[in-house]
């Protein structure tokens, strides 16, 4: 899966420097509001005691989600080999409709929105969401 | 109602969106929000971001003037109008958020028969009024908030549609 242009990839390594900081953050308050606005989601995680806003296995699972990110920003220029392993777990064992990867996509950008004001510019935000956009389609890769 | 409204027909969905029923809480987060909104700011910054990140939909802005590029996009007088128009129009329904079907008739037919807008536009500018709105409120924004149309009859296709006046502009264009 090929990404964007050359200007895309440099816009969303040179914001993921100041984002990898808040990664886990992140992670956590998309994962959140994903659970909350899109209820639908939560048939997934069917399996936690607790998927109220900010709990323990949100928090580590935002955790792990955002890890994939950052993996996916490291290979960039080549997402479809990058995360062929994650494409068959998503495709073979956790079966998640690619539909919902929109949806998480969705909340990313809005958590981005608040946690960086300034920084997610019109600009920012066109070429995260091109990236999340192949991230997603990367990831669906496998399933048929 | 089934909450999953993907599956809804589309009789259940006129009933269902005939059906709005705001708790007190609902509606004194939604009033709240517009209340402290700057129109002209929020508007003009939601508008431009749309037209910016997703760049097709400028093809309704065609006699708007320079839109060459994001700087030109942000700085365009009709755009920034065009901007505030939207949300002034948002806000006759966070005045008759009883009503909403009736307060849109007009504007929805306008949208579909003289605009020819495609309803998924309506999407695609509600989310990026969300990102600017959750930008000024940071994490006072939180996800009740963000929650709240997605828990309202009116928004039959089950996603979330802030404001989710948006999705009963086009609702109506679907019969």
């Amino acid at each position: 899966m090929t990404f964007g242009s050359a200007k895309d990839k440099e816009v969303v390594k040179a914001f993921w420097t100041k984002l990898a900081p808040k990664a886990d953050d992140v992670g956590a308050d998309a994962l959140s509001r994903m659970l909350a606005v899109y209820p639908q989601t939560k048939t997934y995680f069917a399996h936690w005691k607790d998927l109220s806003p900010g709990s323990a296995p949100v928090k580590k699972h935002g955790k792990t989600v955002m890890g994939g990110v950052a993996d996916a920003v490291g290979k960039i220029d080549d997402l479809t080999a990058g995360l062929l392993d994650l494409s068959e777990l998503h495709a073979f064992t956790l079966r998640v409709d690619p539909a919902n990867f929109k949806i998480l996509s969705h909340n990313i950008l809005v958590v981005l929105a608040i946690v960086f004001p300034n920084e997610f510019t019109p600009e920012v935000h066109v070429a995260l969401d091109k990236f999340l956009g192949a991230l997603s389609r990367a990831l669906a890769e496998k399933y048929r | 109602m089934r909450h999953s409204a993907f599956f809804l027909k589309p009789e259940e969905k006129e009933k269902n969106a005939a059906m709005v029923e705001w708790t007190e809480q609902e509606r004194s987060i939604i009033t709240n929000i517009f209340g402290n909104l700057d129109y002209e700011d929020v508007g003009s910054k939601a508008l431009s971001r749309c037209l910016i990140v997703y760049p097709w939909t400028q093809r309704y802005f065609a006699s708007f003037g320079n839109l060459y590029n994001a700087e030109a996009i942000k700085t365009n007088p009709n755009i920034a109008a065009h901007g505030t128009k939207v949300l002034h129009g948002l806000d006759r329904a966070v005045k008759n958020m009883d009503n909403i079907k009736a307060t849109y008739a007009e504007l929805s037919v306008l949208h579909s028969e003289k605009l020819h807008v495609d309803p998924d536009n309506f999407k695609l500018l509600a989310d990026c009024l969300t990102i600017v709105i959750a930008a000024k409120l940071g994490s006072a924004f939180s996800p009740e908030i963000q929650a709240v149309p997605l828990k309202s009859a009116a928004c039959a296709t089950g996603e979330e549609l802030w404001p989710l006046f948006m999705c009963v502009t086009s609702f109506q264009m679907k019969k």
